[in-house]
């Protein structure tokens, strides 16, 4: 069997999408300046709410049911999920001045609880198996663009055989770059982000920056575990696909320099990394181990941004620490 | 004219020690009426979902016996971890130290169980696993300790790369039939002897325990790390040697959680598979800042999360709620204890008139 390029690329790109939301939406978390380590526990809520949502949109609407809305209701189930969350973690660090890293790991050991929660429990009150009707399912994973654009060769394949959540994405982390980088409210963000005290000092409010940051970022990094568990894992909740997906989402973060364009080819990288083990077997290396590649990928590559010291690839100033205005 | 803030933040001068614990019991009657509600939510009486947990992991001696194996480790490795997070360097790589040292432990386990007595193998297994765990977490260190590399997120690909090894192993070189994907049980001189009916792991754990108490306050190490938590640039003035703290305090985390993982493989599952520390490693992070790193709180609160989620399998078998509540009932404590001690440190200060300044 000779190698497949372009099935590599597309499996790739399927793989790296809900990598592409959970990293993204981090980004825009940790440029306001609060390190949300909960992005596990977000996917994992955002992947059950999102199917969740769209099983009782199936089961109401019954044969009449329209993709297109199917896909809405996932997607606001998800991001409100992931909102609600992250909302829990502002409270916590931005309000109550609460250590991030321990209020990030409590938020994944919640989300997690939670979304296994709501799994199991769908699959109990079914009693068996949640299915989505297969029409609906089509709606996720089925292209977007018209059969004209996919029949160019080898471009059509490349750029526009992808399901409707890719485009999303990358739409996304425009719009993300354009607020961050050409927007006074984006600079306010990242003013807030890499020095919370002068950004206060100028009348920007650091808390109500820091709380809609952190949520907006929150739920589109749930929609990620959304489209996860509504494409890879074909509609059916899995409890253990999503573990990792969450951390690769954090260390992405930094693999990106926490610029949103850079997690458009980061998150692809990542892709392959996660399918290569299918596509490419080398016979040397057994499957388990050619698993944990983008861990060492991650590893290496917070070692080398840590030796280099670039001014660009720095984290924002402030992140990790609350703001308390009395102590400045 | 300036209209009065309606809520006002005010620092405690000198928080009660009662008051303290009154703000914390108060959360913990938060958390447990948040939980009735999922319990609700789940079609379950929440009080007889309470009944159904105290009963479920404390009703009979062989329940509590259950309970203690599921503290042990939690525990053992919040006591890991308190050095770290003294110093504040953010250890979140418990999980792949504990599975590390499991891994030194069962090499011992499975090649020389036949042959060697319980006296000499159990011994050489627990030291396999302090030196795995202390190497895994080594690594890291190093490099935070000379080019200030991200530790958190070091230790935490650290956790997937030593999970992807044991399922490595499970499937190959150490599988046992052909195509099973398992590590045959210890042989009966690997596992670890039961005292009062719980693998002696439990004295092992409490003997941590104290050691880690007088560590961090009586010793010159302890006073190194905490001042190096405090300020890296103090520590300098100070003279001492940063880099071979961060080494130093490190290694001594993960030599305990390595001996957590022999404990574990050893003790309770008497097997390795990939899944060995199940969480624990995080989980335990959790316990070691909300004892604020006292020892003797990591152990009220580790039994409190070992009653949750011994209690929890006991409530889907009984009423069929989820087991999975407990990393619910879990998240929900956890942050309504963080969020209390802002409540123990500042006080709100209420304007019910509308007075204007």
């Amino acid at each position: 069997m000779g190698f497949n390029f372009i099935g590599l690329i597309k499996a790739a790109v399927a793989n790296g999408t809900p990598l592409l939301f959970g990293t993204s939406g981090e980004i825009l978390t940790q440029k306001s300046g609060n390190m949300n380590l909960g992005v596990e526990g977000l996917m994992y809520m955002g992947g059950a709410f999102g199917l969740c949502g769209a099983y009782v949109y199936s089961q109401i609407a019954g044969d009449s049911a329209s993709g297109a809305i199917a896909i809405i209701i996932s997607i606001i189930s998800a991001f409100a999920s992931g909102a609600l969350g992250a909302l829990l973690f502002s409270f916590l660090t931005v309000s109550l001045r609460a250590n991030q890293n321990v209020s990030g790991l409590a938020l994944t050991i919640f989300g997690t609880g939670v979304g296994q929660f709501v799994g199991e429990l769908m699959r109990v009150k079914v009693g068996g198996y949640v299915s989505v009707p297969n029409a609906l399912k089509n709606a996720f994973v089925g292209p977007v663009f018209p059969e004209l654009f996919r029949n160019i060769p080898i471009l059509g394949e490349l750029l526009f055989s992808y399901c409707i959540f890719v485009y999303l994405g990358i739409f996304i982390v425009i719009c993300m770059w354009y607020f961050l980088n050409k927007t006074k409210k984006g600079l306010y963000l990242r003013a807030v982000g890499e020095n919370p005290s002068t950004a206060d000092a100028a009348g920007i409010s650091v808390t109500k920056y820091r709380y809609l940051a952190t949520c907006i970022g929150g739920g589109i990094s749930a929609i990620g575990g959304m489209i996860y568990i509504m494409t890879i894992s074909g509609c059916v909740w899995n409890h253990t696909a999503l573990s990792g997906e969450g951390w690769i989402a954090v260390a992405l973060v930094i693999f990106c320099f926490w610029k949103p364009l850079n997690s458009l080819w980061g998150s692809l990288l990542f892709g392959v990394l996660l399918v290569l083990y299918l596509r490419l077997p080398l016979p040397f290396i057994p499957t388990q181990i050619y698993k944990i590649v983008p861990y060492i990928a991650t590893v290496l590559v917070l070692i080398f941004v840590s030796m280099k010291q670039k001014k660009d690839n720095q984290p924002p100033a402030g992140l990790g620490l609350n703001y308390f205005r009395e102590e400045r | 004219m300036e209209k009065k803030p309606f809520v006002r933040i005010a620092k405690r001068e000198n928080a009660s020690y009662l008051s303290a614990w009154l703000i914390r019991l108060l959360a913990f009657v938060l958390a447990l009426i948040l939980g009735g509600i999922v319990f609700m939510c789940a079609g379950a009486n929440p009080i007889s979902a309470y009944k159904t947990i105290i009963e479920g992991s404390l009703g009979k001696a062989h329940r509590i016996r259950q309970t203690v194996k599921v503290a042990i480790p939690l525990l053992g490795t919040a006591v890991a971890l308190a050095p770290c997070f003294r110093m504040k360097y953010w250890n979140c790589g418990a999980e792949g130290q504990i599975t590390m040292g499991a891994v030194g432990a069962s090499f011992f386990a499975i090649y020389f169980g036949a042959k060697w007595p319980s006296v000499l193998l159990l011994p050489i297994m627990g030291l396999a696993g302090i030196v795995f765990g202390a190497l895994w977490s080594l690594l890291p260190a190093i490099f935070k300790a000379r080019w200030g590399t991200n530790e958190t997120l070091f230790t935490l690909m650290l956790n997937y790369i030593a999970i992807g090894i044991v399922a490595w192993l499970q499937g190959g070189p150490w599988e046992g039939m052909p195509g099973s994907q398992i590590i045959p049980t210890f042989k009966e001189s690997a596992v670890l002897p039961s005292v009062l009916g719980v693998h002696c792991g439990w004295i092992m754990v409490l003997i941590l325990m104290f050691f880690m108490y007088f560590y961090l306050n009586f010793t010159k190490h302890g006073y190194e790390v905490a001042v190096l938590g405090e300020s890296e640039n103090t520590a300098r003035y100070a003279g001492m040697k940063v880099r071979t703290i961060i080494l130093r305090t490190a290694l001594l985390s993960g030599a305990i959680s390595g001996l957590v993982g022999f404990m574990v493989c050893s003790g309770t599952d008497q097997t390795l598979f990939a899944n060995v520390a199940n969480g624990v490693g995080f989980t335990a992070i959790t316990i070691a800042w909300l004892s604020q790193l006292n020892p003797f709180a990591m152990l009220i609160i580790s039994m409190m999360l070992a009653i949750l989620s011994k209690g929890s399998s006991a409530l889907q078998s009984s009423l069929s709620v989820p087991a999975s509540v407990s990393g619910i009932m879990t998240g929900i404590l956890l942050m309504t204890l963080l969020g209390c001690e802002f409540f123990i440190n500042y006080r709100l200060i209420f304007n019910f008139k509308k007075e204007v300044l």
